[in-house]
C-alpha cells in the first residue's frame, strides 16, 4: 500500500523517536510512506489561530501537491499536522467558494479530493491478524494507558474516533499482548503550546495526567502525539518534583511499542530519544 | 343557471384602507352568473348577516361569495349564515382579501385593489360549479379506549367514567400507576407521590365504568371517530383471576436476585412477583424469560404453594376485541439513556453518576435504600452531591433540542431533601438556566437556594473518579472560570424522550407524531389535546415533556373533549371528503396506498354490459375514516377520485377565472 506521507516540522526535532519508529513500522507492514516533496507548513497554532484563510491555504498546498503525485491518501504522524490537514480538506470539499479562493492564493488547482488519515488510522485500517503475524516478543509486562490528547478526536468534523472515550489505539495495543488499562484521562488536555508562553499552566495539567495513570495502575503511558509527548515527557519531571509522590511515567509513542513487538531494537525505535528513562521497562522485553 | 351574490367586506379599515372595496364589488356585479353585488363595513356582524339574508331571498340566491377575511376565521360564520336564508350551507365560497391581500400589500393599494378583483373572480367562478354537500349522520359508541395507565391515563378514566361514560384501560405493564408511583415527594408542595397516585389507581380499579387491562398491548385498531373497533392483546400472565394476591408464590420462588425495573435495578425481585406492594392490580405474573418452569421446564415451586390454585403455566396470549368511540393515547415518557450519549460522564461507567429517577427511589421510604441516600458503589452517605441538568436536553449537539421542563423543580426539590436528610451536607447543581414557571414553583426553588443549594451557570465537561471521590469539572460561566467539584454522589437531569413502542401506537391507532417522536397535536394552542385523526386524544408526556400538574390538567381536558364527543349519540361527518365514480375506476387502488387515514378499500361491483354481468374491483371510500385531505385524487389516474367541495371541476374553473 503506497501512501503520501507529509513529515511535518516535529519530525527531526521534537518527535524524531515517532517519525523514526513510525517509518520502520510501516514498512515492515507493507505500508510504503511517500514523502511528500517540497512539503510546507501545515498552518498549525501560529497560522490557524491568527489568520483562517492562511491556516487553510498553508494546508491546501500540501493537499495539492499530494493530488499532483496522484496520490489520493495522506497521512502524517505528527497530530497537529493531521488535524490541520484533515480540516482544510473538510472545509474546502464542503466550500467550493473557499477552494478557489485558496487555489488562487497557492497557484494550484486543488480538486479537494484528498483523503486525510492519521498514521494511527492508517495502521488500524490493516487487518489485525496481519499485524499480529508481525509480532515476535510479547510486551505483557507493559501496562499501558493510552492517551489520546485533543487533536486526534476534535473537532466532530475529523475525529478519528469517540471524543470521549477513544479505543482506536487501545485496541492495536492490544495486539502486542500489552496490557492496556481503563483510565480517565485519555483525552484531558496536555497544555499543546502553552509550554512555549505559560510553562507552569503545562506543568499542572501534565501531572494530572501522569497522576491519573498513576491511579490507574499503568506502567507507561503510550501516545500519537508530538507535542503530548514532548510536555508529558519532558514536564513530567517538573511535576512529579513539585506535585510530590508520583511514580516516573516513561512516554512512548505507539509505534515504538508495536515495533519493540516486532523484534525491532531499541536504537531502531529511538526509545533513547526519551527524556523520562524507558531503560527500566524495555529491558524487559528486549 | 346559477344566481350568484358577492359580498364584500371592508373588515373595517383593515381591507377598506387599503383595496378600493366600492370598486372591487362594481366589478364582481360584472362576473358571469353574478346577479348582485354590494359591499358593508363589518359582514360578519349581525347587519352584515342580514343584508345576506335578505339578498338571498330577494334576488333568489343560488350561490354566495364572500370576500373578507379567511375561511378559517368566518367560514363556518357564513355556511350558517347562509343556511338561515334557506340554502344549502356549501353553496359558499370565500375570497380571502385580508391576509392574502391587504395586509401583505399595504403600500400598494391599486395593486391590491386589482388582485382582490382577481381572487373575486376565481371565487365567483368555483361558486358557479359548487353542489349542494350534506352531512351524514355517524352513530357514535359510548365507550373510550385509553392507551396509557400512567397518572394521565388513570385522571382520564375516572373523569370519563364519572360523567356516565364506560372506559377501558391498557396498560403494558403488569401495574398501573405510570411513572408517578415511582416518585417520592412532588414539588413544589412536596406532598407524598404515592399517596396521592395510589388512591386514584385504586378508585379506577373499582370504579363501575372501569375496564383496566394490565400486562395488555394494543393490536390492531379498526374504525374511525365514535366507531373503534380495538384488539387488546392480553400478554400470558401465567397467573389466572383465581388469584387474591395472598404472595404465597413470590415468598417461595426460588428465582431471586432478578433487577427490579420498579426500582430501576437498585432490587431484586423472585420470577414471579408484583412491582410494588401497592399494585393494581395485586395479581402477580410470571416472567417466562426467568422463570425455572419455563426455562428448564421444571419446577413447580408456586402451583405448588398457592392456595387458590390460580397458576397456570399453561396460559396463552388472549385477544379480545372491544368497541370504543373515543381513544386517549397517555402512553407517557422514558428518559433518554444517558449511557449512549455522555462519555464525559464515563458512559454509565461509574456506579455513584445516578439520574433523577434512581435519586427519587432511593429517597422514597418504600425504595430499595428504605428512603437513605446513599452511593450505589459502596452505600455511603454522601457529603457532597453534585447535580447536573439538561442532560439530553438543551443539547442539540448530543441529543435533544427541546427542554423537559420539569427537571429544573426536580432538581431544587431534590437539592432539598439531600440538604434536609443529610446535616452537613453540601449541594451543588449545575444548569443552564434555572426555568421555575409554575404556580409557587419560583419560591420553592428560592427556599432551596436559601437552604443553602451552591447553583452553579455552567456545564459540566468531564467527570472522572480520583480514589473514592468524583471529580466534577465544570465551568462557572457568571464568574467566567473553571469549576471543579469533589463530589461523592452525581445525579443527572436526564431528558425526557417517547416511551419506548410510542411510535408504534401512533402507527397502530394512525396518527401522526413529530420531529422528536412526541405526539402531535392538531393545533399548539387551539387543539392541544386532539389528533389529527377524528376521535383520537392526547394527555400526558406522550405529547410532549411536562410535569405532574400539567399532565393531569390536560388529562381531564382531552376527557372533558371525550365526554363531549361520547354526549351524542350521532355526529355529523365532514361531507367535504373524496368519492369515487364507480364508472370510471379502474381498480388500480393507486389511492389505497397514498392514503394517509387507511380510508380506501376496495370493492367488488357489478356491473351490467350488453348480454352478461361482470364482477370488478373498484375503490370505496370510508366516510368515517376520510379526513378529506385530498391525497388520493391527486393519485387517481382514471380522475375517478373526486374530493367534494373541492372537484377537479372547480378547481380547474378558479384556475381558468385566474389565468383569463
Amino acid at each position: 500500500m503506497k501512501v503520501a506521507y507529509y513529515p511535518g516540522c516535529s519530525y527531526e526535532t521534537s518527535g524524531k523517536d515517532y517519525e523514526i519508529s513510525a517509518k520502520m513500522v510501516c514498512n515492515k507492514l507493507g505500508i510504503d510512506l511517500v514523502e511528500i516533496p517540497d512539503w510546507s507548513c501545515c498552518g498549525s497554532t501560529a497560522a490557524h489561530s491568527t489568520d483562517h484563510l492562511l491556516a487553510v491555504s498553508l494546508a491546501a498546498r500540501n493537499l495539492a501537491l499530494v493530488e499532483k503525485m496522484g496520490f489520493d491518501t495522506v497521512t502524517a504522524s505528527c497530530s497537529a499536522c493531521y488535524q490541520r490537514l484533515a480540516l482544510a480538506q473538510a472545509e474546502l470539499a464542503q466550500d467550493k467558494k473557499l477552494l478557489e479562493q485558496v487555489n488562487e492564493i497557492t497557484g494550484y488547482d486543488y480538486k479537494a479530493a484528498v483523503k486525510v488519515n492519521s498514521i494511527l488510522e492508517i495502521i488500524a485500517g490493516l487487518d489485525e491478524e496481519s499485524i499480529k503475524a508481525k509480532i515476535t516478543r510479547s510486551m505483557e509486562i507493559f501496562r499501558i494507558a493510552p492517551y489520546y490528547g485533543c487533536l486526534l478526536v476534535r473537532p466532530s468534523k475529523v475525529k478519528i474516533d469517540d471524543p470521549e472515550n477513544p479505543t482506536i489505539m487501545d485496541r492495536m495495543l492490544q495486539t502486542t499482548g500489552a496490557q492496556v488499562v481503563d483510565w480517565s484521562h485519555k483525552t484531558e488536555c496536555c497544555g499543546a503550546s502553552l509550554s512555549v508562553s505559560n510553562n507552569d499552566i503545562v506543568i499542572s495539567l501534565v501531572s494530572r495526567i501522569i497522576k491519573a495513570a498513576n491511579a490507574a495502575d499503568a506502567n507507561c503511558i503510550v501516545t500519537a502525539c508530538a507535542l503530548c509527548h514532548l510536555n508529558l515527557d519532558y514536564y513530567q519531571s517538573f511535576a512529579t518534583q513539585t506535585k510530590g509522590a508520583l511514580k516516573e511515567m516513561p512516554i512512548f509513542y505507539f509505534p515504538q511499542i508495536l515495533g519493540l513487538a516486532m523484534g525491532f531494537s531499541k536504537k531502531d525505535m529511538g526509545v533513547e530519544y526519551n527524556i523520562t528513562d524507558t531503560s527500566e521497562l524495555v529491558k524487559k522485553v528486549v | 343557471m346559477q344566481r350568484i351574490g358577492v359580498f364584500i367586506c371592508w373588515c373595517g379599515s383593515n381591507i377598506g384602507g387599503v383595496v378600493d372595496v366600492p370598486a372591487v364589488a362594481r366589478e364582481a356585479a360584472k362576473f358571469h352568473g353574478v346577479v348582485y353585488s354590494a359591499e358593508y363595513k363589518y359582514m360578519c356582524s349581525e347587519p352584515g348577516q342580514e343584508m345576506i339574508v335578505s339578498a338571498i331571498k330577494e334576488h333568489r340566491l343560488t350561490g354566495v361569495v364572500v370576500a373578507s377575511c379567511s375561511p378559517t376565521l368566518h367560514e363556518i360564520t357564513f355556511r350558517k349564515n347562509i343556511a338561515r336564508a334557506g340554502l344549502n350551507p356549501y353553496m359558499l365560497e370565500m375570497a380571502n382579501i385580508r391576509e392574502q391581500c391587504s395586509w401583505v400589500h399595504q403600500h400598494e393599494p391599486e395593486k391590491a385593489t386589482k388582485k382582490a378583483i382577481e381572487l373575486v373572480r376565481r371565487a365567483v367562478a368555483k361558486a358557479g360549479k359548487l353542489e349542494p354537500l350534506f352531512e351524514s349522520a355517524i352513530p357514535v359508541t359510548k365507550r373510550a379506549l385509553i392507551i396509557g395507565g400512567g397518572i394521565a391515563g388513570i385522571q382520564a378514566a375516572l373523569d370519563i367514567a364519572d360523567a356516565g361514560n364506560e372506559v377501558v384501560i391498557v396498560e403494558r405493564e403488569p401495574t398501573i400507576g405510570g411513572k408517578m408511583v415511582l416518585l417520592d415527594k412532588t414539588f413544589p408542595t412536596l406532598d407524598c407521590s404515592a399517596c396521592i397516585s395510589t388512591p386514584k389507581m385504586v378508585s379506577a380499579a373499582q370504579h363501575p365504568n372501569i375496564k383496566i387491562y394490565t400486562y395488555a398491548e394494543v393490536e390492531e385498531v379498526k374504525g374511525y371517530i365514535g366507531n373503534f373497533s380495538v384488539v387488546v392483546k392480553q400478554k400470558a400472565r401465567s397467573v389466572n383471576s383465581n388469584c387474591t394476591g395472598c404472595g404465597a408464590c413470590w415468598a417461595k420462588c426460588p428465582t431471586k436476585n432478578i433487577p427490579n425495573e420498579f426500582d430501576l435495578g437498585m432490587s431484586m425481585r423472585k420470577a414471579i412477583y408484583v412491582p410494588f406492594p401497592q399494585a393494581v392490580p395485586n395479581r402477580p405474573v410470571i416472567d417466562r424469560e426467568r422463570c425455572r418452569q419455563f426455562v428448564k421446564g421444571k419446577c413447580g415451586v408456586c402451583k405448588k404453594f398457592c392456595p387458590t390454585d390460580a397458576i397456570d403455566y399453561e396460559q396463552g396470549d388472549e385477544f379480545i376485541t372491544e368497541n370504543v368511540g373515543a381513544i386517549l393515547a397517555a402512553t407517557g415518557y422514558d428518559l433518554i439513556d444517558w449511557t449512549k450519549i455522555y462519555g464525559e460522564y464515563g458512559y454509565g461507567k461509574y456506579p455513584d453518576v445516578v439520574t433523577g429517577l434512581h435519586f427519587e427511589r432511593m429517597v422514597n421510604a418504600s425504595g430499595p435504600t428504605g428512603g437513605k441516600i446513599l452511593r450505589p458503589s459502596d452505600g455511603e452517605q454522601p457529603k457532597t452531591v453534585v447535580f447536573i441538568k439538561c442532560v439530553g436536553s438543551r443539547d442539540e449537539a448530543k441529543a435533544k433540542e427541546y427542554c423537559s421542563r420539569a427537571c429544573c423543580m426536580y432538581t431544587a426539590k431534590h437539592a432539598h431533601q439531600v440538604l434536609e436528610k443529610i446535616p452537613g451536607s453540601q449541594v451543588v447543581i449545575f444548569y443552564i438556566d434555572v426555568r421555575c414557571a409554575g404556580k409557587a414553583y419560583e419560591e420553592f426553588y428560592l427556599k432551596t437556594l436559601h437552604e443553602g443549594a451552591i447553583y452553579t451557570r455552567g456545564r459540566v465537561s468531564k467527570i472522572y473518579p480520583e480514589g473514592n471521590h468524583l471529580i466534577v469539572k465544570g465551568a462557572d460561566t457568571l464568574l467566567g472560570r473553571p469549576v471543579e467539584v469533589v463530589a461523592d454522589l452525581v445525579v443527572l437531569a436526564t431528558a425526557m424522550i417517547p416511551s419506548a413502542g410510542s411510535a408504534d401506537v401512533a402507527r397502530t391507532v394512525g396518527f401522526t407524531v413529530d420531529k422528536d417522536g412526541f405526539f402531535q397535536e392538531a393545533h399548539p394552542k387551539l387543539r392541544p389535546v386532539e389528533t389529527n385523526t377524528g376521535g383520537v386524544f392526547l394527555a400526558g408526556v406522550c405529547q410532549g415533556p411536562k410535569d405532574i400538574p400539567d399532565t393531569v390538567a390536560q388529562a381531564s381536558a382531552a376527557a372533558a373533549k371525550i365526554i363531549g364527543l361520547l354526549s351524542h349519540s350521532e355526529i355529523a361527518g365532514e361531507p367535504t371528503i373524496a368519492c369515487v365514480n364507480e364508472a370510471m375506476c379502474s381498480g388500480c387502488l393507486a389511492c389505497r396506498g397514498i392514503c394517509p387515514y387507511r380510508a380506501i378499500e376496495p370493492k367488488e361491483i357489478v356491473e351490467r354490459l350488453p348480454g352478461k354481468q361482470v364482477t370488478r374491483v373498484v375503490a370505496s371510500v370510508n366516510s368515517g375514516l376520510c379526513q378529506g385531505c385530498g391525497a388520493c385524487t391527486v393519485a387517481c389516474r382514471p380522475g375517478a377520485l373526486n374530493l367534494k367541495g373541492f372537484t377537479n371541476e372547480q378547481l380547474l374553473s378558479e384556475v381558468d377565472a385566474l389565468c383569463q
